[in-house]
């Protein structure tokens, strides 16, 4: 019980620049660049970061729809890295993915049965025609959809739905671990709140772990355990979720959770307004890629970039100002600096 | 005299007994400078108010069916095109949802503002100027971004340029239909923060419409709730955050994920927002409420002014010691509130 479901190792993934059959690439974007967490059986892990930190990329690596530069992704005590081929088919069983757009991650010409059906026909869970269509029925059932929806195409639903339709089919291959990309981004708030309490059910209901990619912490925050805050391509904090939203050590944190839309008339907070874009993975910022928006930066920011350290148990943080001389090296525990492990 | 009145708008889609009415007698008042939010979901009719108020809305499909919308006194849906053309822009400019989809890709940037000062101020229509728009909104180094293509701008850039091409006419209202529904938070934050900030600086009123209350409280002066084609809430922004007394206002509110709290289950709004034409008898919300009683699936509510410039389209608003039916509140198919409309004989309107 104590073996993590995942655990990734220094994972990077580079994309070459400007490469073709007659020229090497020069520049590559890194955008995943040395990322180390684990997973435990049944627990949900929140990954949180703007547009372009690289976490939608991570998300795919993980269960291999993007390949890896570098880096190890142990899986159920196998390495996923060094699958190919039916092995690694078979595999995909046990990890599943359900995307950011419920329009364009549902084939529109087939029925929602045999958008679900198909998982099933590739990993032959279906004994005949009559169990597939029982099955695809109880799967409706489970994400709080109608028997009768089976014959429907995508374009008959609302976006909620069709994120419903989406969670069903990857339910059914009874995988172990799913990987959620920014699943309520494109829903509205009231229809968010459905999907984000179907998720939760379907946890407990069959001990699945989550992977909880988006970019609003507080949804984020009502199903994860563990949040991981990512910033160009690397973690810059991790924590236990309520630790880490209510007392946040990297600026970065700070100003994500200072964004959340809060409803509250009253709220003369002091706003964390950070200026301008997320700079280019191409050419990262010297030393803290954070520096340049960092609104408390110092000299030391721009030449040295922080190392990933334990400021408390369970809690790490990349920066240099945050927590007090708690650094952990290497030798000292045997642990290293980019796996932060899950339920310490 | 206000800047924006519409008054008892109605609007459907099609004509003659198939018809639908996606917004049924409307009613907003907004007063120069200030600031209103147009809540709902998606759905409900706020974005088909909001493109009506300068005729944007292709007709046919759409007709105008009743009421009036007056900008400055002069009512929109009377007007003759040249005025028409003089008031798009020139009065009202609009900041739409998807700023990648709204910007032409094959013209620089530059050039795409540079058409908006030729329509509205020819004698403006300068580099220099369009670099103090796009400085406006907050774009840095603008010299070299007027010769960006959208596609080399980020979502939360192009939106800035997206606001500075609808400044650039100097209008008196801007309307922004769900500006920061399709960006990151922090982005979100910065550009609710720039349109509040614009809205002093100007003088310039805003009609935002979102579904999101959370962003209401960071510019709103006053905020109105539409469900199903109808208004069922208004009220002064901190008063309706505050204490919203619609329960549809409350579940809205409910659904908004938050930092603090140390709930763990969100409160969901069970069902769907009613498709058009499907609309339940009675009270619109009646099914998906947790305070429906028996009436309200006979009587259809009006909106009521309950206590100074507060308007709420409930007559439970304040009962207590009401007999609360969660079982009421179960989810609803589609097809079966359709079944329903069709079963109560008609369009569930009126």
């Amino acid at each position: 019980m104590n073996e993590p479901l995942l655990e990734v190792k220094n994972l990077k993934v580079h994309f070459p620049v400007n490469s073709g059959p007659f020229t090497r690439a020069k520049e590559f974007v890194r955008a995943v660049d040395g990322v180390g967490f684990t997973i435990a059986p049944g627990e949900t892990v929140g990954l949180v970061g703007e547009s372009g930190c690289g976490k939608t990329t991570l998300g795919r690596a993980v269960i291999r729809l993007v390949e890896a530069t570098e880096g190890q992704i142990i899986f159920e005590g196998e390495d996923l890295t060094r699958l190919k081929g039916s092995a690694l088919r078979t595999r995909r069983r046990r990890f599943q993915m359900i995307f950011q757009d419920p329009y364009g991650s549902l084939n529109p010409r087939a029925t929602v049965e045999n958008i679900i059906g198909e998982a099933l026909d590739i990993h032959h869970l279906a004994a005949n025609a009559a169990a597939r269509r029982q099955r695809v029925e109880n799967l409706l059932q489970d994400v709080g959809l109608d028997a009768s929806h089976a014959q429907r195409f995508p374009h008959e639903f609302s976006g909620g739905q069709r994120q419903r339709i989406g969670i069903a089919r990857a339910l059914a291959v009874e995988p172990k671990l799913i990987v959620c990309d920014e699943p309520v981004s494109a829903l509205d708030v009231s229809v968010q709140a459905q999907i984000v309490n179907l998720l939760r059910g379907l946890q407990r209901e069959h001990g699945i772990a989550y992977l909880f990619v988006a970019h609003d912490l507080a949804v984020v925050r009502h199903l994860s355990r563990r949040i991981l805050v990512m910033y160009l391509g690397r973690i810059v904090e991790a924590g236990g979720a309520k630790k880490t939203c209510q007392s946040p050590k990297h600026p970065y944190t700070q100003a994500l959770i200072s964004a959340v839309p809060v409803v509250d008339p009253d709220s003369k907070r002091q706003r964390i307004i950070l200026s301008g874009d997320v700079p280019s993975p191409i050419h990262p910022p010297s030393g803290c890629p954070f520096h340049p928006r960092c609104p408390v930066a110092e000299a030391r920011c721009r030449t040295e970039v922080p190392a990933l350290r334990e400021i408390e148990p369970g809690h790490w943080v990349a920066c240099h100002l945050a927590g007090g001389p708690a650094e952990i090296t290497e030798k000292s525990s045997g642990r290293t600096e980019t796996a932060p492990r899950a339920g310490a | 005299m206000p800047l924006l009145e519409i008054r008892n708008l109605q609007i459907d889609f099609g004509r003659g007994p198939s018809a639908l009415r996606a917004v049924d007698g409307v009613s907003l008042t907004l007063e120069p400078g200030k600031a209103l939010c147009l809540v709902g979901e998606s759905g409900s009719g706020k974005s088909v108010t909001a493109l009506s108020i300068a005729r944007l809305l292709g007709s046919p499909p759409a007709r105008y069916a009743g009421g009036e919308i007056l900008l400055e006194g002069r009512d929109v849906l009377r007007m003759r095109a040249a005025e028409l053309r003089s008031v798009r822009g020139g009065v009202v400019s609009y900041v739409f949802q998807e700023p990648g989809a709204s910007l032409n890709p094959v013209f620089r940037i530059g050039n795409q503002i540079k058409e908006a000062l030729k329509l509205h101020r020819p004698e403006a229509a300068t580099d220099a100027e369009v670099v103090r728009l796009l400085k406006l909104a907050g774009i840095p180094a603008p010299e070299a971004r007027i010769r960006n293509y959208p596609h080399e701008m980020s979502g939360g850039m192009q939106q800035r340029a997206m606001i500075a091409m609808a400044l650039a006419p100097q209008p008196k209202l801007l309307v922004a239909d769900e500006p920061t529904t399709a960006l990151d938070v922090t982005i979100q934050a910065q550009i609710i923060e720039l349109l509040s900030r614009l809205q002093e600086q100007l003088g310039m009123a805003i009609l935002l419409i979102t579904h999101n209350l959370g962003i209401v409280g960071d510019i709103a002066d006053d905020v109105a709730v539409m469900y199903a084609g109808q208004i069922v809430e208004t009220a002064p922004a901190g008063e309706l955050l505050k204490r919203p007394l619609h329960p549809y206002t409350q579940a809205l509110m409910n659904s908004v994920p938050s930092l603090d709290s140390e709930v763990q289950r969100l409160t969901a709004i069970p069902g769907a927002v009613p498709r058009l034409g499907a609309f339940p008898a009675g009270c619109r919300f009646h099914p998906r409420c947790a305070r429906a009683q028996a009436e309200c699936s006979q009587k259809q509510p009006v909106l009521v002014e309950v206590e100074p410039r507060r308007w709420v389209r409930c007559p439970f608003w304040n009962a207590t010691g009401l007999n609360i039916n969660p079982g009421t509140a179960r989810q609803q198919d589609p097809s079966q509130v359709l079944g329903q409309a069709l079963r109560s004989g008609g369009r569930g309107e009126r």
